[in-house]
């Protein structure tokens, strides 16, 4: 395992209290895997790449939980000296956050040489070789972000994160708002990249079907905990979790015959609030009454298992096939209330 | 997706523009150097309106001694707070009548400055093209004009009356209103709600009024609250630089006889430190106010 | 059945910012957004325009609204043509057809309560006051806001982005229009609750017998609520059928790397690697011809020479390619 999250927490605090948005988290990733971390928003998945960067907004905190990586524990002294050299971070619409009055190549350079402490003259040329690497043209070093179309950007923006040759890539919704071809084209090139550089990466979507195309293993998130994580063929095509089953349901599926989409009535907890008991229990139309009562998540877990945190996990084949029903999630008419 | 632990600020944005103007009214209770601001206008309003209680001598009337002699340069005494001047008359009598011109000059260059610019900003803004186009070239032609001289020739011209210096203040400041304005209903006006208003019908001045005006009320009045500095400031230049309405009294024209008559040198400072301290008090609360009413405007300003 | 929305010819051009050098020489240089659109919608019937970001897909979505006017070219809405209407007939008009937003967090004034954002339209169709309440309540009642009087002295900033849609739809339904233009309905929304909208947009199709148009960039979202799909490259359709013949064998290179792309939930499908190349060329220097010829892989010189038209291969199917999906595999 080159990361190990155990037991993260992250507080904000708010003028309503303290915000508890990542609540407990565990997960890992393999050395040379794409581990992916999917939820709604608001469930946590941000907030939990951000808490490794130690790049937290102001009123945010890690409240607890450890992480390691690469065996050595990190906290705000040790991540500094890794960032960029080890620990990289593509931002989300990192694309719209390249300086508009500096060129594109004086952006990449920049890093090399004030993080790197590259000579000027080898950070030009890594910087084109980087440009070569993420399919963009050396030429275009020269030109302005505005000169880039969005696609072009989010490879510029990638590019750098790889200047100083990191280990782990963190990317958060690197493909959102592009175009579905422009969308393939960089999901093939970070998959061609990942192999070639032996990357390990980790990749904060909203889209399963970006999961499904472009990691090994994936950790579903919702408010602010793993509700199930394992290799993905498993967690797709066999979802034990009734909020990875339900996710499921909410996506089209171009290929498929079944014309329904069924989407998850009601929204998420407020982080504000304290809960007790599995958080998606009243989203669920599974739940019991035990699964209000006692606490459900993964934690403490580092492996890469199918891992489930239901309740009744144990009738996960049952609930699988009662879940491909639409009648089973609509409770009532009102649903869009919350 | 950004996570914000944060909730949304519950802003009772209220209706349009009726509420609109309230919270715009209101906001100096909600920031301190606003108050502090208001508070000082206050002070000057409430000078202004009581002028006549407060120093019932005639400002401009020249005072004798009881020896029948002139009363000039009289040192500040209990008859003349802050003394007399070299031609007799009281200077704390003209300090407090000063302030009304001072005030009346700064509203009514406010009020048509505001108003000036926040229709011309609308119209270009909104309609665009032809129109656009011929009002902003008229506002770069009056942004063009050197200030100071300008007023000077057109008061020259219409007479050097007090409403004529308004006048030209209004002709030189609205166009900055105007073009903050217009630039500010250029991006409002691709918003996706105003488009649906169109697409439900609303008539054009509805989609204006009703949907767009309302959110550039506070720009509106950050430009009234600047342009009551500058018109008082102007005023003050052109009465001392001799140019003013000499059958008014006003902190410019007593700077300007205390300059002229050399009461620096006869260290007469009772006679110019006090209208210079009024004209820098209101010009400052005018810009503490349009501060308050920029970071209404701007709420990313808050806590910086 | 008759055709409820007609278009012919439909150019539009956006003029750029000119070089010092283009104002001497006269020249005029323009985005042509749309490069010569024509086709027809049937009263009833839904169709899909799908493409890229750049393709004019959104502003062929304007253009049907009159909310922008062509450069040439005419469009027709029930035998009207748009560029004549004026006064009560524009009014007319604007109760009939109506748009649903991409991004429901800003299609609605920040500064009215749900009830004013959906009673508007009938205020300025100029409906009677009396009747407003009913019928905003009505119109929530389609979009499933149930328990109408918990949401109607709200503000937008006070509801999630599912139930904006919700209201923005509503807004779109509360004069009972017979055309509808959907942008990007749900692109914006999370995915647990895309799906709900989805749902909804074609219920309250089927209810109200909507003229409807979706305008996407994702294959799989139109399929679930249109029978007709059109895609759109650069300015131009370059194919156009039903939706289940594009997606299972489409015909037009484009429209085949776009359904290579189409992202799937799961992991076990077998991927087709992307079968094109680059990116969507400046719409200021367009290739001659074909729009799409320097990223085809099927390209051959006559697409550099002529234009292909939109030609009909099978019934109510149309490609505009030279090669007429000789090539599908």
């Amino acid at each position: 395992m080159i990361l190990e999250v155990n037991d993260l927490q992250v507080h904000y605090r708010t003028k309503d209290g303290v915000a508890r948005v990542v609540d407990g988290a565990s997960f890992a990733v393999p050395e040379g895997r794409i581990v992916g971390l999917v939820g709604e928003s608001g469930c946590g998945k941000t907030t939990a790449v951000r808490a490794i960067m130690g790049v937290l907004a102001d009123n945010g905190a890690r409240a607890g939980g450890r992480i390691t990586f690469k065996g050595q524990a990190l906290d705000a002294a040790t991540t500094k000296p890794l960032l960029w050299r080890e620990i990289a971070y593509v931002p989300q619409s990192a694309m719209n956050s390249l300086d508009p009055v500096y060129t594109v190549g004086e952006q990449i350079v920049e890093v090399l040489t004030r993080r790197g402490s590259a000579p000027r003259a080898a950070a030009q040329a890594r910087a084109s070789e980087l440009f070569d690497m993420v399919g963009l043209h050396a030429r275009r070093l020269g030109d302005y972000p505005h000169q880039f179309s969005g696609g072009m950007r989010q490879r510029a923006a990638i590019a750098m994160a790889l200047a100083l040759e990191p280990s782990l890539l963190l990317a958060d919704e690197p493909v959102t708002a592009l175009d579905v071809i422009v969308q393939r084209q960089i999901l093939d090139m970070l998959r061609e990249l990942q192999q070639r550089l032996r990357l390990s990466m980790v990749l904060v979507t909203h889209d399963i079907s970006v999961v499904a195309y472009l990691c090994n293993e994936v950790v579903v998130m919702y408010a602010g905990q793993v509700v199930e994580s394992g290799p993905v063929r498993d967690v797709l095509a066999r979802p034990r979790h009734p909020y990875t089953m339900g996710l499921r349901n909410a996506f089209p599926d171009l290929m498929s015959d079944a014309l329904a989409l069924v989407p998850i009535e009601g929204s998420p907890p407020d982080p504000r609030e304290a809960l007790s008991g599995c958080r998606f229990a009243p989203r669920c139309p599974f739940a019991q009454a035990a699964c209000t009562a006692a606490p459900a998540q993964i934690s403490g877990i580092i492996d890469t298992h199918h891992r489930s945190a239901c309740r009744r996990d144990s009738e996960a084949d049952a609930l699988r096939q009662a879940a491909l029903d639409p009648s089973t999630w609509q409770r009532s008419s009102n649903f869009a209330m919350s | 997706m950004v996570e914000k632990a944060e909730p949304v600020p519950a802003v009772r944005a209220s209706g349009s523009l009726a509420p609109a103007l309230w919270r715009v009214a209101t906001m100096p209770l909600r920031d301190p150097f606003a108050f502090a601001g208001l508070l000082i206008y206050a002070l000057f309003v409430l000078v202004a309106l009581f002028a006549d209680q407060l120093a019932p001598t005639d400002p401009l009337e020249i005072l004798f001694t009881k020896a029948g002699k002139l009363a000039a340069n009289v040192p500040p005494s209990a008859d003349f707070p802050l003394g007399t001047t070299n031609l007799g008359r009281d200077i704390y009598g003209q300090l407090v009548h000063g302030t009304r011109s001072a005030l009346a000059v700064g509203l009514s260059a406010a009020i048509i400055v505001a108003t000036v610019g926040t229709v011309v900003g609308l119209v270009a803004g909104y309609f665009g093209g032809k129109t656009d186009a011929l009002l902003m070239r008229i506002a770069d032609m009056a942004l063009s004009l050197p200030f100071l001289p300008f007023v000077i020739v057109l008061t020259g011209f219409l007479g050097a009356s007090t409403t004529n210096i308004v006048l030209a203040v209004a002709l030189l400041l609205w166009p900055n209103s105007a073009r903050v304005i217009r630039s500010q209903v250029l991006t409002l006006r691709e918003r996706a709600y105003v488009e649906a208003a169109r697409v439900t019908g609303a008539s054009r001045w509805r989609v204006l009024f009703v949907h767009i005006a309302p959110n550039i009320m506070p720009l509106s009045f950050v430009y009234a609250a600047i342009a009551i500095g500058w018109a008082i400031i102007t005023e003050a230049s052109v009465s001392f630089l001799g140019f003013g309405d000499s059958t008014s009294v006003s902190w410019g024209s007593m700077l300007q006889d205390a300059f002229s008559s050399q009461a620096l040198s006869r260290g007469q400072y009772a006679w110019f430190v006090p209208p210079g301290l009024c004209i820098i008090l209101v010009v400052v609360a005018g810009f503490f106010i349009s501060r308050g009413y920029e970071e209404v405007f701007m709420p990313r300003l808050r806590g910086r | 059945m008759a055709a409820l929305v007609e278009l012919r010819d439909v150019v539009k051009h956006f003029p750029v910012t000119r070089s010092l050098g283009e104002i001497l020489s006269g020249a005029r240089p323009a985005v042509r957004a749309l490069d010569g659109v024509s086709f027809d919608i049937g009263a009833g019937d839904a169709i899909a325009i799908v493409g890229e970001s750049g393709c004019g897909k959104t502003t062929l979505g304007r253009l049907m609204l009159k909310l922008t006017e062509p450069t040439t070219g005419a469009i027709a809405f029930a035998g009207a043509a748009l560029a004549d209407l004026a006064g009560d007939r524009l009014r007319d008009f604007r109760r009939q057809a109506q748009l649903v937003f991409q991004n429901p967090f800003d299609a609605l004034n920040p500064r009215f309560t749900i009830y004013r954002a959906v009673a508007e339209p009938l205020l300025n169709a100029g409906i009677d006051k009396g009747e407003h309440a009913d019928r905003v309540a009505m119109a929530f009642r389609r979009v499933h806001l149930a328990d109408v009087d918990r949401y109607l002295d709200r503000y937008p900033h006070q509801l999630s982005g599912g139930q904006l849609q919700r209201v923005v739809l509503a807004r779109a339904l509360v004069l009972a229009p017979r055309f509808l233009v959907a942008d990007e309905p749900v692109s914006m929304l999370d995915v647990s609750v895309r799906a709900g909208i989805l749902a909804l947009m074609r219920e309250v199709r089927d209810a109200m017998g909507l003229t409807a148009v979706y305008i996407s960039h994702d294959l799989a979202l139109v399929r679930y609520l249109c029978e007709r799909t059109l895609v759109m490259y650069l300015g131009r359709i370059v194919e156009d059928g039903p939706t289940d013949a594009i997606v299972r064998r489409p015909r037009h290179p484009y429209t085949q790397a776009l359904v290579a792309a189409v992202p799937v939930p799961d992991a076990d499908q077998p991927r087709a690697p992307l079968p094109i190349k680059g990116n969507v060329p400046d719409a200021r220097e367009l290739p001659s011809g074909c729009h799409f010829r320097d990223r085809c892989p099927h390209a051959m010189a006559r697409c550099a020479q002529e234009t292909p038209p939109l030609r009909p291969i099978a019934d109510g199917h149309r490609v505009a390619c030279h090669l007429e999906g000789a090539f599908t595999p």
